[in-house]
């Protein structure tokens, strides 16, 4: 049950396991073709389709001390790379303000924000180069926030924190988990538009936090991958926010046909 | 010379025994004395065998068996020329936790999660239950909530839900799933009639102090937000926005059983008998004799057997939860004379609390929280689809039976139905789909934790007492231990207000918000 299998060293040649070591590589190549059956991706994050690259690298990692090091090293990095980004932006909140520390964040992890009372939106571009204007509105709240595709998770969701945000967008984060939702607490008063589409990390526990955001009137849950039974969900959104307009998309509500030739047969004999 | 030959007919024997299938050719073989004085195989060999004579690969393939034959000669293989039971704990463990419950497993992962670098410490979790039928993390109801009364539950629950947020970074194990505790953020809402609404003012000045993300409600505003609770009686209600709901304590105990065992702690299923110690007299001013005692090892029994393995240990953790009272008697705890510090025995015994699935197709929705009356009632959605769990907690006289976990289905209806129906209209119309029994591992002296090393015993801790709180603040309280066990003090968070000095000095530390 619990998969210890005995590894050894990819690079160490040793002269008793030389010949061993290079009889399981020529037998590795060999079987690489083989597993191309649906393997688990290297690491615990979200479920993504893994490429012939990780399987192989997942297979060799089983059998190899070095190559698990190297894949322990990079998935670390990735994960000290994401608590940097999500940190909280103290030092800026006291030279510039809660306002702006907020705006830098934003910018910083590659999202963009529109100010109150302003109408342009400021962004950072693909290779996350921004416009240093912000810096000219002080003590000028954030009221919209774009957040799509941006490694935002649930600590950094405290650099956000005393901003009257009216618009969410968090389509295809792929850290926005249920933890996060229910972090969503804090702008329940203000809140009025949600986009949580894609994110794939979502499940119908986090939805139940949504309760929280009485203000809400603009609701999007399409695509989202963890739900089971999609068409009961959104219908318990419906009961539970009952000013709020839920687009649900992305989802195949049609009915399971039990046998399928039989609608078709009553027909033909009807007929 | 004859070697060579030797060699030879040994090569023909492995060659036929590998064409036949190789088990049962080599358990037949006998070694019978050659002319040369060596030995060889007496088995006749038929010609059906490789026609091809590929002699370098027969000689390698017999290599290896010697090798691995002399490999298992040398001491430090575990071959052994009897029989041994596989299952029996190994004869020595630097720390041997009694429990296998969520609590126990918690304590071991942090053991080995703190002790990082010198991997050589053993730790062995006895468990007695292998099906974990009645064991009380599984069968409890999988709430997690920050409203106590007492700052230190408060902050249990804190640090409990943190570790839950960033559970994988936690308990991962590569190249298995990640775990998935099906967490539903929903809250707890806590409902107070007029006696009891300053008692819930006041913890709520304690758990928002603590940091705990609570608000409270009138009357009226529990009206407009759940229009389905009948709020009749209700002065004030407490509700939790963030860090409280429920999830599935079998995929906790797994996760930190799947990931202690992959750092190397040893599982061995099986009771403990008995403890072995020593004891050192010592007299104190007023003449009155205190007997410390050393426990030096654990008899373990196999289960429905007469064999039993005594482990030798340094330290004992007693995690065994609603039986840690039987398992202290075993060492002497409460055995002593009455008024004498040998007297006091661990005030830990299981009381049986029964929980009741209902299914109800009007009742609340998706924003149901877990709902706890004043009048003790509680009940919780299960599902999508109309399911919910309830239960009440018995009174004090009315305790039941703790000898077996059978249900009785005559208090769903005299006990919880009424009170549940009242308060909630819509569940007047319900059915009675399922119901089980559990224990809570009732502390009977103030109904929480006792967390910390007996003053009598010099190497037993305990973690026990929670009374149906210590699912929820078993990965802090297993990290507290941990700190306990290997740094001698308490690091992250400070429970000595949880230790047994209270019991000693009988000032009880009261929990009010006990469900």
């Amino acid at each position: 049950m619990f998969p210890f299998l005995p590894a050894q060293c990819l690079f160490m040649p040793s002269f008793h396991r030389s010949s061993v070591s290079f009889q399981s590589l020529h037998r590795c190549c060999q079987r690489v073709a083989v597993l191309l059956v649906a393997r688990r991706q290297w690491g615990s994050s979200s479920a993504s389709p893994a490429s012939v690259v990780s399987k192989s690298l997942d297979f060799l990692a089983q059998r190899f001390y070095d190559v698990e090091a190297l894949l322990n090293w990079k998935s670390r990095i990735g994960k000290d790379q994401l608590r940097k980004k999500n940190f909280y932006y103290g030092y800026t909140h006291k030279l510039y303000g809660p306002d702006i520390a907020s705006a830098y964040y934003i910018l910083n992890l590659g999202g963009g924000f529109r100010f109150v009372g302003q109408s342009e939106w400021f962004r950072a571009d693909s290779r996350g180069k921004f416009n240093w204007d912000f810096l000219n509105y002080k003590d000028t709240p954030v009221e919209e926030v774009d957040m799509s595709h941006t490694i935002i998770n649930y600590v950094g969701l405290s650099n956000l924190e005393r901003q009257p945000v009216r618009t969410l967008k968090l389509q295809g984060c792929p850290e926005v988990d249920d933890w996060f939702l229910a972090g969503l607490h804090k702008f329940q008063d203000s809140l009025e538009e949600l986009d949580i589409s894609q994110c794939p990390r979502i499940t119908v526990g986090g939805l139940a936090a949504l309760r929280n955001l009485r203000q809400l009137k603009h609701l999007s849950v399409s695509s989202l991958p963890r739900i089971s039974s999609p068409g009961l969900v959104i219908i318990l959104l419906e009961e539970m926010l009952p000013q709020c307009q839920i687009t649900a998309d992305g989802y195949d509500l049609s009915l399971p046909q039990v046998g399928g030739e039989k609608p078709e047969e009553h027909l033909e004999a009807e007929g | 010379m004859c070697a060579w030959r030797r060699l030879h007919r040994s090569v023909r024997a492995l060659r036929g025994c590998f064409t036949r299938g190789s088990l049962s050719c080599t358990a037949v073989t006998q070694r019978q004395p050659d002319r040369c004085g060596g030995l060889t195989f007496c088995q006749k060999l038929s010609t059906g065998g490789a026609l091809r004579n590929d002699f370098l690969k027969e000689l390698k393939a017999q290599m290896a068996a010697m090798k691995k034959k002399a490999a298992d000669g040398l001491p430090s293989s575990s071959w052994m020329p009897f029989e041994i039971n596989p299952n029996l704990p190994p004869e020595t463990a630097d720390i041997v936790i009694v429990g296998g419950g969520v609590m126990g497993w918690s304590i071991a992962y942090w053991l080995k999660q703190k002790e990082k670098f010198s991997k050589k410490m053993r730790v062995l979790v006895v468990e007695r239950d292998p099906t974990y039928s009645q064991a009380s993390t599984v069968l409890s109801a999988g709430g997690i909530r920050q409203q106590f009364s007492l700052l230190e539950n408060i902050h249990l629950s804190l640090e409990s839900a943190d570790f839950m947020r960033s559970i994988n970074e936690h308990l991962s194990v590569v190249n298995e799933d990640p775990v998935d505790l099906q967490f539903n953020q929903s809250g707890y809402l806590f409902l107070a009639s007029e006696e009891v609404a300053h008692i819930m003012e006041q913890n709520y000045n304690t758990q928002r102090c603590a940091g705990a993300k609570v608000s409270l409600f009138s009357q009226q505003q529990v009206k407009e937000k759940f229009p389905w609770i009948n709020t009749e009686g209700v002065a004030l209600a407490s509700y939790g926005l963030e860090n409280e709901g429920w999830f599935d304590p079998w995929t906790l105990l797994n996760a930190f059983r799947r990931k202690a065992m992959s750092m190397g702690v040893i599982q061995c299923f099986g009771e403990v008998a008995d403890f072995k110690h020593v004891k050192q007299v010592m007299m104190t001013k007023n003449g009155e004799q205190i007997d410390m005692k050393t426990i030096k090892s654990v008899k373990v029994q196999m289960l429905n057997s007469l064999e039993y393995q005594p482990v030798e240990c340094a330290l004992v953790v007693n995690a065994a939860g609603a039986f840690s009272g039987k398992l202290a008697e075993m060492v002497g705890i409460g055995l002593g004379p009455k008024d004498s510090l040998a007297g006091f025995s661990v005030p830990v015994e299981p009381r049986k609390r029964y929980v009741y699935v209902v299914h109800c197709p009007d009742g609340p929705g998706l924003d149901s929280p877990f709902l706890i009356d004043y009048s003790g009632v509680y009940f919780r959605r299960e599902g999508l689809g109309g399911n919910y769990i309830c239960g009440v907690s018995p009174e004090e006289a009315e305790e039941p039976d703790t000898s077996n976990l059978e249900v009785d289905h005559q208090f769903f209806e005299d006990k919880v139905w009424p009170k549940l129906a009242n308060r909630v209209p819509a569940f007047e119309k319900l059915k009675v789909t399922s119901a089980w029994a559990g224990f809570y591992d009732y502390n009977t002296f103030d109904q929480n934790g006792i967390i910390g090393i007996h003053p009598l015993i010099n190497n037993m801790y305990f973690a026990t007492g929670f009374s149906g709180h210590g699912l929820q603040h078993s990965p802090a309280v297993g990290r507290a231990v941990a700190e306990l066990i290997l740094d001698g003090e308490f690091k992250t968070l400070d429970l000595s207000g949880l230790s047994f000095r209270r019991i000693l000095t009988q000032e009880p530390m009261l929990e009010q918000n006990i469900v």
